[in-house]
C-alpha cells in the first residue's frame, strides 16, 4: 500500500524545466542590460542626462560598452541612412543573443520629419526587429527612462523576442535589407 | 588525505576570494556613484552581471579562443589556492602550509595571464592584440618598482612566505611594512593601482580608445568566465598588499576589513584621476617610482633606516 505521508514528487517535463531555467535567466537579464549606442541621430543627446547624475541609469543595472559582442541591447538613436543601416545590420547580427533593440524618436518608427528623404529609411522594424520604441521628436529624459523600464517590464513578461523573430524570419528582413540597400555588405577598409 | 583537505581549503579560499570580492565591487560601485552625486546600482549587481554573462549564448573564434579563457580562469583559482587568510598559529585559514611562497603567486599568476593574453590574441582582433601588448608593456612598468620593494621587505624580514613577512610584522616591536617603509607603501600602492588596471593606468582597457582592448572580442559564456577569473585576480593581488604592507590577520573579520579599506582607497584615487597614454605610464614609473622604490631599498637594506 502506497504512504499517504509523503505526496509524489511530480516529475517536471523538460519543457516546464526548460522555461524555468529561461525565467531564471530573464531576472539576470533584465536587471543587468548593457547598451551597445548606436548614436547617429539627434536622439543621442539624451542618453547623457539619462547616464549621468540627473537621472542615473546604473541604478537599473544598465551601463555603457565598448563592443557589440559584450552589449544586450541595441539603442538606434533616430533617423538611419541607407549607409549607416548596413553597418547597423553588421552591428546587430554580432551581438550575442538574446539581444533586444530599442528604438528612439519617430524617426525610427515612421521617418519623422526625414519620411520624404531618399537616402534615410522610413521604418526601422522592416529591417531588424525592434522591441520597445520610444516616441517623440525628441523623446525628453524622462521617456528614455521608462522606455527602458518598459523594456524590461517586456522582457519579464517575455515579450521581447525579436531576437527569435529575426532568427525565424530571416529571408523576409534580409530580403527587405537588400531590397533598399541592394547589398549588405560594406566595402571599405574595416571590413574588407 | 592531508591533500585532499588541503585541496578542499584551497578551492573554498579561491570561492570565497569570489564571493567577497563581487560583493565589494558593487558596493565600491555605490561609493564611486555616491562621489558623483548618483544613487548607483544595487549591491548585488556584479553577481547579477557575471550570471546574466553566464547565461547568454556566445560565438567562438577558435579553440585556442575558447581553451585561452578555461586556461586563464584554472590558472588564477590555482594561484588563490594558495594565499593565506589569516595567521593565527594553528588555526589559521591556509590550504597548503608552508607553501605560501611570495614567488609561488609570481609564477602561478602569470598562467592566468598569458591565457588570457593567448586568448585574446586568437580572436584575431587588431585591437585585441594591442590591448594584450598594452597590457604587457603596463606590467613591465609597474612589476620593476614593486619587486624592489618586495626585495627589501624579504631582506628586513628574513623569509619570503607571506604567513613569515604577516607574522613578522604582528611581532612586538616591529611596525607593519606601511609605516615601516613609507615610500615603499607609496610606491606599491601605486603598483597596485596598475595591477588592479585602475584609472591612471587603465590604458589596456580604455574603452573609447581600444573598445575594452583584449576584451573586444568576448560576449556571453567567454566573458562571463573572464569577469569571475577577474574577480579572482583582483582578490589576490589586494591580499597580497594586505599580508605584505598590513601585517596580515589574526582573524578573518580583520582581513575583511583590511581588504575592504585598500580596495576602497583603490577605487577612490582611481576616480579622481583622468587615464595615461602608455608611454606616459612607463616614463611616469621608471622616472619618478622606481628612483623612490631604489632609495626605499638603499635605505632600508645598507643604511637600516627601518622605523
Amino acid at each position: 500500500m502506497e504512504s499517504t505521508k509523503f505526496s509524489p514528487i511530480t516529475k517536471l517535463s523538460k519543457e516546464e524545466v526548460d522555461r524555468k531555467w529561461w525565467e531564471i535567466g530573464d531576472f539576470f537579464r533584465r536587471n543587468s542590460l548593457w547598451m551597445l549606442m548606436y548614436c547617429t541621430g539627434c536622439c543621442a543627446i539624451e542618453l547623457p542626462p539619462a547616464m549621468t547624475s540627473a537621472y542615473d541609469m546604473e541604478r537599473l543595472g544598465m551601463g555603457p560598452m565598448a563592443t557589440p559582442r559584450q552589449a544586450d541591447v541595441l539603442l538606434v538613436t533616430g533617423y538611419l541612412s541607407l549607409k549607416t543601416l548596413r553597418r547597423l545590420i553588421y552591428t546587430y547580427e554580432q551581438m550575442s543573443e538574446p539581444k533586444y533593440i530599442v528604438g528612439f524618436g519617430s524617426c525610427t518608427i515612421n521617418g519623422g520629419i526625414y519620411h520624404d528623404s531618399h537616402v534615410v529609411i522610413n521604418q526601422l522594424d522592416q529591417y531588424i526587429p525592434v522591441d520597445s520604441y520610444v516616441a517623440g521628436c525628441m523623446p525628453n529624459t524622462e521617456a528614455v527612462m521608462n522606455g527602458f523600464i518598459d523594456l524590461m517590464e517586456l522582457i519579464k513578461n517575455k515579450k521581447a523576442d525579436g531576437w527569435k523573430r529575426y532568427r525565424d524570419n530571416y529571408e523576409w528582413y534580409k530580403k527587405n535589407q537588400i531590397d533598399s540597400l541592394g547589398e549588405v555588405r560594406t566595402h571599405d577598409e574595416f571590413h574588407d | 588525505m592531508s591533500l585532499v583537505i588541503g585541496i578542499s581549503t584551497g578551492l573554498g579560499i579561491a570561492l570565497c576570494g569570489f564571493v567577497w570580492q563581487t560583493a565589494l565591487g558593487g558596493i565600491s560601485r555605490k561609493v564611486i556613484a555616491r562621489l558623483q552625486k548618483r544613487y548607483g546600482p544595487k549591491w548585488y549587481q556584479e553577481f547579477l552581471d557575471i550570471f546574466k554573462l553566464l547565461s547568454k549564448r556566445a560565438t567562438t573564434h577558435g579553440w585556442i579562443f575558447d581553451f585561452g579563457v578555461i586556461m586563464a580562469l584554472g590558472g588564477i583559482i590555482a594561484t588563490a589556492m594558495f594565499m593565506p587568510l589569516t595567521q593565527a598559529g594553528a588555526s589559521s585559514i591556509i590550504a597548503f602550509v608552508d607553501v605560501d611562497n611570495f614567488f609561488i603567486f609570481v609564477y602561478l599568476i602569470a598562467v592566468g595571464m598569458l591565457g588570457m593574453a593567448m586568448s585574446a590574441s586568437g580572436s584575431g582582433n587588431p585591437l585585441a592584440s594591442i590591448g594584450v601588448m598594452r597590457a604587457l608593456t603596463t606590467m613591465l612598468a609597474y612589476e620593476v618598482p614593486f619587486m624592489v620593494i618586495v626585495m627589501a621587505i624579504i631582506k628586513i624580514a628574513g623569509t619570503s612566505s607571506l604567513s613569515g613577512i604577516a607574522e613578522y610584522q604582528q611581532m612586538a616591536g616591529n611596525n607593519w611594512f606601511m609605516i615601516a617603509l613609507p615610500l615603499g607603501f607609496i610606491v606599491s600602492f601605486i603598483s597596485l593601482l596598475g595591477m588592479l588596471g585602475k584609472k591612471p593606468f587603465e590604458t589596456y582597457i580604455a574603452p573609447a580608445e581600444l573598445a575594452s582592448g583584449p576584451m573586444v572580442e568576448y560576449g556571453g559564456k567567454q566573458l562571463g568566465m573572464l569577469f569571475i577569473m577577474h574577480e579572482i585576480t583582483v582578490f589576490i593581488e589586494v591580499s597580497l598588499f594586505v599580508h605584505l604592507f598590513l601585517g596580515g590577520a589574526e582573524n578573518i573579520f580583520v582581513f575583511l576589513l583590511k581588504y575592504f579599506l585598500v580596495y576602497t582607497l583603490a577605487n577612490l584615487v582611481s576616480n579622481v584621476n583622468g587615464r595615461f597614454k602608455i608611454d606616459q605610464v612607463v616614463v611616469f614609473f621608471y622616472k619618478w617610482i622606481l628612483p623612490l622604490a631604489a632609495i626605499q631599498a638603499f635605505v632600508a637594506i645598507y643604511l637600516k633606516w627601518v622605523i
